[in-house]
């Protein structure tokens, strides 16, 4: 209230501040443009004379088909998984379950190559099930995106549960409500913000997804981002690398002007 | 809440047991598991040693080590500083909008076209730095700033800005407010994006992949390495080197934050 009190020395102190203020936003910006938009454009620029060979080819129209299949399976598992999770730790609550849940936020800074570094042990040729298949297929890639990504939508939503009134959960079950009906009826409506923000983000997430197809080294499983690596570093095909970029740059900012719009003014946070 | 049988929740929990057990947390218990097996031919690894660990930590692999603390050090406290500096200068300015977009650029665009990027902007004049370790150190800095940037804007959302208007009305100067009064509300966010940065910095894997020169392998470059060559226990043991500093690192920046809020 003191604060307010003082309003109108405030008021007086606005204008002279702001004069160079904006000056400031500069340097941080400068930094950006050099080190990010600059050598972005040149990726662009670079790409021009590739841009034929590579679209047409089907080993890239492969790659596209298969990052997006990927993404859009590994999201959707994402999403079941964590809201399964989700739900139990927040409504179903056992002994340890915060416990859970700074498990799984420290999860989120973990290097998500572990996972698939784990996977040769567990579906190795000769590891614990022995299913060297398996380790191949793209299924291992989307099994092993699960894993890693599923704490990037468990947390919004535990967010966002945690704010629901618990009253509503036990009012609806007084009420008759089975607990599918209460979850269904009233939970997800509540939390579809969280729902929507946490699997836009793990599809933007997947999309780009690079240490895990890296490790797997999967043959029959190229990604986009897997293609740049081999066409840039493996072929040294600069030009064809940077028309690959491209596409991806197009899809992955394109998925991320969606969101940012799906998720409005209300700033959901998309780091 | 929402089950209220007994039996009903026994289900709930062992499914949820079985599903978190095994889908997301027994993959990290592998990669520990193994760094200190000889063998893994059945359910159970065998023949306990601390041999991968030995090899982990010596040689090659520990210059690796050391290469991903330099790196993770220069980049992330370089990243922390841009990454607060442009969040609070562009906090309520017309910029705000700008600023944001081009903050979330890195993390919007996959690591390996960062990466793609620096290699093809700096293999060329005026800036020649392919081939030394500073391409790798500022492919660091781009990733971790678009993460500093963000935690410390979203602290910047919470943040009471009449203190520092109370603070400039009695007479402090600019200067003054920024280190007494806006720098340490923010410090909480600010040590937090310092650990989000160095663990992920220790991580970090697509643009680094990109951009390394010989001379410069950072942590997860050598693991790759090791797993190409089929030492995968070896790869395990640094696997977990990587984590054990990593989680030591943050704890130690946790400890700072937790004194900062003391104060």
């Amino acid at each position: 209230m003191a604060v307010e009190a003082l309003g109108a020395t405030v008021v007086v102190s606005t204008p002279r501040r702001r004069d160079g203020r904006w000056l400031w936003v500069l340097p941080p910006l400068v930094l950006i443009g050099v080190l990010v938009v600059y050598p972005l454009v040149l990726v662009a620029i670079e790409s021009i004379p590739a841009w034929g060979d590579v679209v047409g080819s089907a080993e890239f129209r492969d790659a596209l088909v298969r990052t997006v299949q990927i993404a859009v399976s590994s999201t959707v598992g994402c999403l079941v998984v964590g809201t399964f999770l989700a739900v139990v730790i927040s409504f179903v609550p056992f002994p340890g379950a915060r416990v859970v849940a700074g498990l799984v936020d420290t999860m989120l800074a973990l290097p998500s190559f572990l996972v698939a570094l784990s996977f040769t042990f567990i579906y190795g040729t000769t590891g614990i099930l022995r299913a060297g298949g398996f380790l191949t297929s793209p299924w291992a890639v989307v099994l092993a995106e699960v894993t890693f990504y599923t704490p990037f939508v468990m947390r919004p939503l535990l967010a966002a549960m945690s704010r629901l009134p618990r009253a509503q959960l036990d009012v609806a079950a007084s009420l008759g409500a089975g607990p599918w009906r209460v979850l269904r009826q009233v939970v997800l409506p509540e939390v579809r913000p969280a729902l929507v923000a946490g699997g836009g983000l793990t599809l933007l997430l997947t999309l780009n997804e690079f240490g895990i197809v890296l490790f797997l080294g999967a043959k029959g499983t190229t990604t986009l981002p897997m293609l740049v690596h081999t066409k840039g570093i493996v072929m040294f095909d600069y030009p064809g690398a940077c028309a690959i970029a491209v596409v991806q740059i197009a899809l992955s900012l394109g998925l991320y002007a969606v969101l940012r719009m799906a998720l409005g003014g209300r700033r959901a946070r998309l780091d | 809440m929402l089950v209220w049988t007994r039996s009903g929740k026994a289900i709930v929990w062992t499914a949820f047991a079985v599903v978190f057990g095994l889908l997301v947390l027994l993959p990290f218990l592998v990669v520990i598991a193994a760094a200190f097996a000889g063998s893994w031919n059945g359910v159970l690894p065998s023949d306990l040693t601390g041999e991968h660990l030995r090899q982990a930590l010596s040689g090659d692999e520990l210059a690796s080590l050391s290469v991903s603390l330099q790196t993770a050090f220069m980049g992330g406290l370089l990243a922390v500083l841009f990454g607060t500096w442009g969040a609070m200068a562009a906090h309520g300015s017309r910029f705000a909008r700008a600023a944001d977009a081009m903050h979330h650029l890195p993390i919007a665009v996959p690591s390996v076209v960062v990466g793609l990027g620096l290699l093809v902007a700096f293999s060329r004049q005026p800036v020649l730095l392919n081939g030394t370790k500073w391409i790798v150190v500022i492919a660091h800095l781009v990733l971790m700033v678009a993460f500093s940037y963000g935690t410390v804007a979203a602290a910047l959302q919470r943040v009471d800005p009449s203190y520092a208007d109370v603070a400039a009305s009695l007479g402090a100067s600019p200067a003054r407010v920024l280190w007494r009064v806006r720098l340490p509300m923010l410090l909480p966010a600010i040590s937090s994006a310092a650990g989000l940065s160095v663990a992920l910095s220790m991580g970090e894997v697509g643009a680094t992949i990109m951009v390394y020169p010989a001379s410069w392998r950072t942590l997860p470059v050598s693991i790759f390495a090791l797993t190409d060559r089929g030492q995968t226990f070896v790869a395990a043991a640094e696997a977990v080197v990587l984590l054990a500093t990593t989680v030591v690192l943050v704890l130690i920046l946790d400890r700072l934050r937790g004194r900062a809020a003391e104060r």
